[in-house]
């Protein structure tokens, strides 16, 4: 185990881990979103699947364009279409397949039953109206809460967020809030009809250090109240360490690996999550504490364009294990250990 | 905010002023006065007579003094005489204002009713037959010059309807008066709503691309609450701006439409003025209109902080 990786471990250990895991309420199954580009068609999400669990965390790592976004986004069939598609597979929230129902259906889903908070707390919010009128929107449409009765809501909402003075924020307008405030807003909306899921995607990557460890715990502090099911989408495997249950590691547009956190961090299977662990940034400076990295491991070469895969594994051109095989066949999903599955020839080696 | 006020009224007061100086040095330049007009009309010239003529209108002064007369007038309400009808300026063009406001006004909500939701479609449907058709639309409307489209309408009417509603003297109820000029409001109002059709489809889409409309989508919003109360709120700041000029042009629009369905405007009257060289009248008139462009223009920003909660203006 190298250093990084035992204090990864560490974090992991230290983590507050959440024991009310429920029923299952979402299953994905082979999920297949495809983009119609000049250059050809893009499999952005290729046969992914998994499973997510009342209250549990799941995160989705990968390196930028690995398709962890278009995976949150087909979840909530937001693919915008053309140039992208959903072209094959399941996405059943408790018993619904998601996919199958009609547009207003859908509409009653989003925001509901799944919602979503992103990257940009900046530009994700709309200049033009109130804080309060945004919140309570969602109260309206969803609950048929009256205007009166979906301010009170918001305000509460505001509450919940732990954003001072609520009363008076939810008259304000987003340009008077500062980013993590307004990642706040985003969480007090996204949460404000109890939703059974919650994706985050990135919700903190573009706030300050400080700022990122707070939304993060309100994240988790209200998973815990609420009972929300998280999937958390990150390139920050130290984010991942401290907040999630289970992780799926995404490589260009494929799942690679799965395992609960502990045993990810233990023993990583697949050379492209060892490759992730190594050249994580800024590990210390999670919590508080700012430890010194030393010099950062990246991972050499890119990620091929998706338009353009070579026929085996679509890592083996990055890969230090590669053989003949690597780069003629794609190895299968097989869980390696116990509740432990990777896509790789060389799985552990 | 105050003293924002305080600037902005100045600026106003210094476009006016030049806006003075530039119409009463034009209309010098322009050849000719009332008198040279008269006379040719009559086909004679005498000299005499003419000076006499132009002692008695003040033409011989110095120009300095001729325009030093007209602003001390103006600012103490005495807008003079007409050199045509030998009237107070001010009775000749007072009744055709409300007319001519009618007009525009009506131009103005045309062009906005009009404008505003075949901009959102064009951008909600971008590339599709329907979004072709409305841009062609569109840029055929930016094109056709308003009298040329007042003709066809004209044609048009008096071919298959064999009538048109034309202005023989004035409306007697609220109806007639709209019957009456909705089709030459439409004739001038036509080239704005293709303006503010293409401005809007521009910015819808500009506004469509943004991370908080897919908000509202992911929070569950339609189609139409998204497109009209989330886009369109925003959307429509850019437009606001074109609207405010728009109401300056569509009184150039109703110069020549007044004339084609000869309806007694303050826009046609204007014409006439400028031909006979009717001093008081043209000045007089310019300022009004030029007063009216500078006061919507103030309006046009004061709504901007209505509608676009960043702006303040501070000092
Ligand atoms: N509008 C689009 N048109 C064409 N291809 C697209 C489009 N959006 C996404 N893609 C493709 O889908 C892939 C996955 O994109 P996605 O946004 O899911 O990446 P990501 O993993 O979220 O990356 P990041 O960490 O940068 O957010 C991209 O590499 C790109 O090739
Ligand atoms: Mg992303």
């Amino acid at each position: 185990m190298s250093p990084m990786t035992a204090q990864i471990a560490e974090k992991v250990e230290a983590a507050p881990r959440r024991r009310s895991i429920g029923e299952v309420v979402l299953t994905v199954d082979d999920l297949q979103t495809v983009f119609y580009t000049r250059a050809g068609m893009v499999r952005a999400v290729d046969r992914v699947s998994f499973a997510l669990k009342a209250g549990e965390t799941l995160a989705i790592v990968g390196e930028s364009g690995c398709g962890k976004s278009i995976t949150a986004l087909s979840l909530l069939r937001l693919i915008p279409d053309p140039p992208g598609r959903i072209v094959g597979g399941k996405v059943v929230l408790e018993g619904t397949d998601l996919l199958s129902l009609s547009e207003p259906a859908m509409r009653k889903v989003r925001g509901n039953r799944v919602s979503m908070i992103f990257q940009e707390p900046m530009t994700s919010l709309n200049p033009v109206l109130t804080v309060g009128r945004q919140i309570s929107q969602a109260l309206m449409m969803h609950q048929g809460m009256s205007k009166a009765a979906a301010m009170e809501r918001a305000v509460e909402m505001l509450r919940l967020v732990k954003v001072p003075e609520p009363a008076q924020r939810v008259k304000e307008y987003p340009h008077q809030l500062s980013g993590g405030m307004r990642q706040r807003v985003m969480i007090a909306m996204a949460l404000s009809c109890n939703p059974r899921v919650l994706i985050a995607d990135e919700p903190t990557t573009a706030l300050d250090v400080t700022i990122q460890a707070q939304i993060l715990d309100l994240i988790l502090e209200l998973q815990n109240q609420l009972g929300t099911a998280v999937i958390l989408i990150t390139h920050d495997l130290g984010v991942v360490a401290e907040t999630a249950q289970r992780v799926i590691v995404m490589y260009a547009g494929r799942k690679v690996e799965e395992a609960t956190v502990e045993e990810l961090f233990a023993r990583p299977l697949h050379p492209y999550t060892r490759g992730l662990m190594a050249s994580i940034p800024r590990l210390g400076l999670m919590r508080n504490q700012t430890v010194e990295t030393g010099r950062l491991q990246e991972i050499p070469g890119m990620v091929p364009p998706l338009f353009d895969l070579p026929a085996g594994c679509a890592y083996a051109p990055r890969c230090a294990l590669a053989d003949d095989r690597c780069r003629a066949e794609y190895p299968p999903f097989e869980e390696k250990r116990d509740a432990h599955w990777a896509a790789c020839w060389h799985a552990g080696e | 905010m105050a003293s924002y006020l305080v600037k902005r009224l100045l600026l106003m007061l210094l476009t006016l002023f030049g806006m003075s100086v530039l119409i009463f040095v034009m209309l010098r330049l322009v050849p000719g006065n009332i008198a040279d007009i008269v006379f040719e009309a009559a086909g004679m010239i005498d000299d005499a007579d003419k000076a006499q003529i132009e002692a008695e209108l003040g033409l011989d002064q110095p120009i300095i003094v001729q325009y030093l007369q007209w602003i001390g007038g103006l600012v103490q309400g005495d807008l003079g005489f007409s050199y045509v009808s030998e009237k107070p300026t001010i009775e000749e063009i007072g009744p055709r204002i409300p007319i001519t406001a009618k007009l525009a006004l009506m131009a103005l909500i045309f062009s906005i009713v009009l404008g505003l939701p075949l901009g959102v479609i064009s951008a909600v449907r971008q590339n599709t037959k329907l979004d072709y058709a409305l841009r062609v639309i569109s840029l055929s409307g930016l094109s056709l010059p308003s009298f040329w489209l007042a003709l066809l309408i004209l044609m048009f009417c008096v071919q298959y309807f064999g009538t048109i509603p034309i202005y023989t003297r004035p409306p007697d109820t609220l109806w007639d008066e709209l019957l009456l000029y909705s089709i030459p409001a439409a004739a001038v109002g036509f080239r704005s709503s293709a303006l503010i059709m293409r401005l809007t489809r521009s910015s819808m889409l500009e506004v469509l691309r943004q991370d908080y409309i897919r908000t509202a989508r992911a929070m569950g919003a339609s189609n139409t609450s998204v497109n009209y109360y989330h886009a369109l709120k925003n959307a429509v700041l850019p437009v606001t701006t074109i609207i405010g000029i728009e109401a300056a042009f569509l009184i150039g629009g109703l110069i020549v439409t007044e004339t084609v369905f000869n309806i007694p405007g303050v826009a046609r009257f204007l014409v006439e003025a400028i031909l006979w060289r009717d001093y008081p009248i043209v000045q007089n008139l310019v300022m009004f209109i030029a007063l009216v462009v500078v006061v919507v223009n103030f309006l046009v920003d004061l709504l901007y902080v209505v509608l676009d909660p960043r702006i303040k203006y501070a000092d």
